[in-house]
């Protein structure tokens, strides 16, 4: 599953503490900052290229992302989805099993919540509203992803191929029922009816970021000692690393998997909903901040570590929110932050596996 | 080099003494392991070269390196006298040294035909006219005859060895290398081999033939060497080899191969395939522990199914099942075990019928599985020893408390298995996949003989396994069954099963074609079996 | 609803499906070269996305729709060639690095033609045809299928090529050994890194041509993020089709027709939402696959990189 075969040894069993420990952090720190500093170089080369100076920008990125007080506040929002559709992936990918439906999975429970949201404050107070909301749109999601789960652990249907046409299928859909089904008739462009701001999820304190950030921040911490410090959590990572082993330990492999997809696209349903009730209140149709595939990366960069996941997803959120300013102001399109990203990638690969390299050169 | 003719060559190889392909000093090492330390050996034409050692001597990476498969740290490789380098596998072929490995490696999917023509000029069109014609040549050379446009799947393992053969022998007939080639084989298949090579032999072709069993070494060898930690220890000249009885080459292969050691332990026995049976105990008056009435499975593609076996096994009692591999083995242990659904028939414990029950049911009660795919199923490689050492106790308490696993704890249970079992491994966090084989065995025997097992059946547990291994391996397996456990041994060494078993069962095409006592004519009666010949 | 029956209609319908299909066709023959021999190339919309923009940029200079193909096969290569050294060379995850090729090459055609084109989105004059005489005086279908650019006779006749080249070739042996058993292909003395990376290629400059007539043909224009899909769609395609390139044939014009159906559906003034039609293949590929599931057939070397000696 991770990009060189043995990576993950580590993941089931906390390291103990020892007296390489100083050396090995050393070893860690730079096989994450050699690759994050590759691919600012090599992206820096591009705008330097494209006739722009790439310490401007970087430090306009920053500026906006990350130092200004509005701008960090957008960054913590964006944050939110970024996080729970990554808890998603994390429980997936470690079970071995590529979700890549994620975009389907994010906008049905979207336009779930949209539809619902303004009906139900009608009828219940605002945290009860919240809680159905968010129940209803989850199981939905995970429901969407039953039959990739059910061909694959029936047939051994391959679940990239299945998921990926399910969230095809999932995106027109939602599309079909913002535009027939729930339709707000007093608007020109289709959108669902809008959740007043008041009544959407409370902000934090003063500020813009609502309390989504804090169920995503629960959420990821949960997903991550479900992952390392349960016999749930393990058994997935058997089916993930060896599902025949998974077999032979007599686990019931089809169960997993299934449970696996639910929980996982459950989680990316979580996302779509909180979106709708933290950030925009309604679903326009056509909308579709497309965040399924760009997460992949982020994940693979933490390699599928929970807490490692809220740095990685910090910096692209910082680099999504400053980027957006930088397109308007420096001129370049903020489609530069999906080269960055895939540029880290690439580099993180390539040192993981020179340091594999490395390592077995001095073991020689 | 194919336009020459093979009595040509057969000519040359009786007067000639440059060797058609010799290695001079030759030296490969790998991380941790020097597998050839300064090898120098000769194949000469006409003659049947075998290389005896046990696993991990060394013999695989030179065949490697004659192959093109690896290239040597150091030394020479000459070909008929002239130092040749064989960077690739296609270099080596193009020099007419074939090679038949240890494992088949013909495309299932693709015809016998096909496979034979694979690595012809890739820009070309399939011309299937001078490809039979070789191929009509060489079934003539081997003396079988098999339907070129039969896919590779639907073959026998014995024929599908002919067509290795065939293809090892495609592009020119100088050098033919054979790695362990009757592992897979019948008793009566390793006979017709032995015709073959003897055929080829004749006919000017410079045999290699890989082998750790003593015996084989003994029929088929003009010249034998014997390696040893990667170092070649000695050799038996043919000159020389002409005069000696078997006895003297017994005696001789055994000084080179364990020099100082321990002459008089098991391990002997091992290379020469001795058994010392067991001795005759009461068991029959026991009620069986394990009751298998008419079981019988459905396969998926390229499986062999289980058809209506039946059978009883008695506490203390150790039944071996022989058999070709490939003729439901796999199955048996697995519908036992749990992880795979049967069809039909019934699996009585003690007196309950568990035959819908899975893996957990039967552990539960005492049935135990030692797989013989110790990486494939029995662990999960990247995972450490410790959480192999628990991977069928998961959720369980005292390791498990409200489904959080307690890390501490299973480290500590997995540091005294280690000692207790004298499992060798740097810590118990090591991803398992980085022990030896014998070392994986001893920590899947951990983690399945506990005090609560009643029911073990092991698949092939000496597999690959070297001599100090399989005897540790087989005396636990003895010391189980003086203990009480019910047990089965699944192996395609008879020699392992002539010695462990009090009855064995001989598996051919999914049935179980008969049970014989361990006794008098029984190896004869399984050979016998194991080919279909007889119903027992 | 008598505008659905009209001549004219059912023409342009027909002659939407093909084009809107050619791009799907070029990607699933190309996507099933590379699973044939046991690559997974999840990059492929990369290459399609690349082999558009160049394509187009070649074609917008030089007015030649071929260079534009031919350039659109180069892009889609140079993108292959990075799955070849890092993926089939030093054997670095198939999916992952897949997702970032598509993810980086998303990135890089928006900005290079935003650099080139700021904002501007300048067309291509129309593409010539090549009616096939006599045929194309057929009526209704004439037109829709006979009167068409040049690449979509051949890719058409790719097709068949392929399913011949697949079984009577050496080449096809090839492939089918890289994917099934690669160290049986190795033993033979045959590269299975240097197959796989020709099959790479090979995907590559297939979807790169699908990407420029995408852009060139069916839009005239190039648009970032233009493929929207096509290569997943493709990936699918191969999936299904099971190494049968005709299969293939058959996939794209299913999914061309109801990429067609939406925007003549447009043109005919029904009203019923675009999303309906678009989503009747993927529903359709989806019931097949529930009511008609067996185990997949796939190469079982697929998306597992090979190493000499190790099984």
């Amino acid at each position: 599953m991770s990009f060189v075969s043995d990576t993950r040894a580590d993941s089931a069993v906390p390291q103990p503490p020892s007296s390489k420990l100083v050396k090995s952090t050393l070893a860690a720190v730079l096989r994450i900052f050699l690759p994050v500093l590759l691919a600012l170089v090599v992206g820096g080369l591009i705008l330097f290229a494209m006739g722009k100076n790439p310490l401007d920008y970087y430090g306009y990125v920053l500026n906006r992302g990350l130092f200004s007080w509005g701008g960090f506040q957008a960054t913590l929002t964006r944050m939110v989805p970024l996080l729970l559709m990554a808890a998603g992936l994390i429980v997936a990918f470690r079970a071995g099993i590529w979700n890549l439906g994620g975009d389907g999975q994010f906008l049905l429970a979207a336009v779930i919540t949209a539809a619902l949201a303004p009906a139900l404050i009608q009828v219940m107070p605002r945290s009860l509203m919240i809680i159905c909301c968010i129940v209803v749109s989850v199981a939905v999601s995970a429901l969407w992803a039953l039959l990739p789960a059910l061909l694959k652990a029936r047939y051994g249907i391959n679940e990239i191929i299945t998921s990926l046409m399910m969230s095809f299928l999932g995106i027109s859909f939602a599309n079909v029922l913002v535009k027939l089904v729930f339709r707000d008739p007093t608007t020109t462009v289709p959108q669902t009816p809008d959740l007043p701001v008041a009544d959407r999820l409370p902000r934090l304190f003063d500020t813009t970021v609502h309390a989504g950030i804090l169920i995503a921040l629960v959420v990821i911490v949960l997903v991550h000692i479900m992952m390392t410090r349960t016999s749930f959590g393990l058994k997935l990572q058997i089916v993930g690393a060896n599902p025949r082993a998974a077999v032979h330990a007599g686990l019931n492999v089809a169960w997993l998997t299934i449970a696996t997809f639910a929980l996982s696209a459950g989680l990316i349903g979580l996302a779509g909903s909180i979106e709708i009730l933290g950030v925009w209140g309604t679903v326009r149709a056509d909308w579709n901040p497309a965040y399924g595939l760009v997460v992949v990366p982020l994940v693979f960069l933490a390699r599928f570590h929970g807490i490692g996941t809220i740095g990685f997803t910090l910096f692209f959120a910082i680099l999504m929110i400053g980027g957006e300013s930088a397109s308007r102001r420096i001129g370049v399109p903020q489609h530069y932050v999906l080269v960055l990203v895939a540029l880290l990638l690439l580099f993180l690969a390539l040192v993981e596996y020179l340091d594999q390299l490395w390592r077995k050169r001095v073991k020689d | 080099m194919a336009q020459e003719t093979v009595s040509a060559r057969a000519a040359g190889a009786s007067s000639g003494r440059v060797p058609a392909i010799a290695v001079t000093g030759i030296t490969k090492r790998y991380p941790g392991v020097v597998a050839n330390d300064d090898v120098s050996l000769a194949f000469h034409a006409g003659e049947i070269h075998v290389l005896l050692g046990e696993n991990g001597a060394g013999k695989s990476t030179l065949i490697a390196m004659l192959a093109g498969m690896q290239q040597p740290d150091s030394g020479e490789i000459l070909l008929a006298g002239r130092p040749m380098r064989l960077t690739s596998p296609r270099v080596s072929l193009d020099h007419g040294i074939g090679t038949v490995f240890q494992h088949v490696l013909l495309v299932p999917s693709l015809t016998v035909i096909e496979n034979l023509m694979l690595g012809g000029p890739w820009w070309q069109r399939l011309n299937k006219a001078p490809a039979l014609a070789r191929f009509a040549e060489l079934s003539g050379l081997l003396g079988v005859s098999i339907d070129p446009d039969a896919q590779i799947g639907r073959l026998s393992l014995g024929q599908q060895q002919q067509v290795e053969i065939m293809r090892a022998l495609w592009r020119g007939e100088q050098v033919l290398i054979l790695d362990e080639p009757t592992s897979m084989l019948t008793p009566q298949g390793v006979r017709d081999l032995g015709e073959v090579l003897k055929r080829l032999r004749d006919k000017g072709v410079a045999i290699v033939l890989i082998t750790h069993k003593m015996q084989e070494a003994y029929e088929f060898g003009d010249r034998i060497s014997v390696l040893r930690l990667g170092r070649l220890v000695g050799s038996i000249e043919p000159g020389r080899r002409a005069t000696m009885s078997q006895h003297d080459v017994t005696e001789e292969v055994i000084h080179l191969m364990f020099g100082a050691r321990d002459k008089t332990g098991g391990e002997v026995d091992v290379l020469l395939g001795q058994h010392r049976r067991r001795a005759d105990r009461n068991i029959a008056n026991q009620s069986p522990r394990l009751i298998v009435r008419h079981l019988s499975t459905v396969a998926e593609r390229g499986e062999c199914p289980i058809r209506d076996v039946s059978f009883e096994l008695r506490p203390g009692e150790i039944l071996g099942i022989a058999g070709v591999d490939g003729n439901g083995q796999k199955h048996l242990a697995e519908v036992l075990a749990g992880q795979r659904p049967a069809a039909e028939g019934e699996i009585v414990i003690g007196d309950r019928n568990v035959t819908v029950g899975g893996v957990e049911a039967r552990r539960e009660l005492g049935l135990r599985y030692i797989t013989d795919e110790r990486l494939g199923e029995g662990t999960v490689g990247i995972f450490s020893v410790a959480t192999n050492l628990v991977l069928k106790e998961i959720g369980r308490p005292p390791l498990w408390r409200n489904g959080l696993t307690l890390w501490d704890k299973v480290n500590q249970q997995a540091r005294d298995q280690i000692r207790t079992y004298d499992i060798r491994t740097p810590s118990e966090r090591t991803p398992i996949a980085k022990l030896s084989g014998g070392n994986i065995q001893k920590a899947l025997l951990a983690r399945e003989l506990t005090e609560t097992a009643s029911i073990a059946i092991f698949n092939k547990p000496t597999y690959g396994l070297d001599l100090h291994n399989i005897r540790l391996a087989r005396e636990r397996i003895r010391d189980g069954a003086e203990k009480g456990l019910a047990t089965i041994v699944i192996s395609t060494e008879l020699d392992e099963l002539l010695e462990l078993s009090d009855r064995i069962g001989v598996m051919f095409q999914g049935r179980l074609a008969g049970i014989v006592d361990n006794a008098g004519q029984a190896e004869r009666q399984i050979g016998l079996l194991m080919t279909g010949a007889a119903q027992g | 609803m008598d505008v659905l029956l009209t001549q004219s209609f059912l023409t342009s319908l027909i002659f939407g499906a093909v084009t809107a299909g050619i791009p799907l066709l070029l990607a699933g023959l190309g996507e099933q070269i590379s699973e044939k021999a046991g690559v997974l190339n999840i990059g492929i919309e990369g290459m399609m996305l690349f082999g558009a923009y160049c394509g187009f940029v070649a074609a917008y200079y030089t007015g030649s729709f071929w260079l534009g193909y031919l350039f659109g096969g180069l892009g889609g290569m140079v993108v292959a060639a990075l799955v070849a050294l890092l993926c089939i060379r030093l054997g670095l995850n198939q999916i992952v690095i897949g997702i970032a090729l598509t993810i980086g090459f998303e990135g890089l055609t928006a900005l290079l033609h935003y650099v080139q084109f700021s904002r501007t989105y300048p067309r291509l004059s129309p593409v010539p045809t090549l009616a096939i005489p006599g045929l194309s005086d057929i009526p209704v279908l004439g037109q829709a299928l006979f009167n068409h650019n040049a690449l979509v006779y051949l890719a058409v006749l790719l097709t068949f090529f392929l399913a011949w080249l697949f079984r009577n070739s050496f080449i096809g042996l090839n492939l089918e050994s890289a994917g099934n058993k690669p160290a049986a292909l190795d033993a033979a003395g045959v590269s299975v890194l240097a197959t796989r990376s020709a099959a790479v290629l090979a995907t590559g400059f297939l979807a790169g041509i699908g990407g420029a007539y995408m852009a060139n043909v069916g839009a005239g224009l190039f648009v970032p993020f233009m493929t929207n899909g096509a290569g997943f769609i493709g990936i699918v395609l191969a999936m299904l089709a099971r190494g049968r390139p005709v299969w293939v044939l058959l996939g794209a014009a299913l999914f061309g027709i109801s990429l067609a159906m939406t925007t003549a559906l447009q043109v005919a003034g029904i009203n019923i939402p675009t999303d309906v039609v678009q989503m009747l293949p993927f529903a359709m590929v989806m019931l097949v696959l529930v009511i008609f599931a067996r185990h997949s057939v796939l190469p079982p070397a697929l998306g597992l990189p090979y190493v000499r000696g190790e099984r």
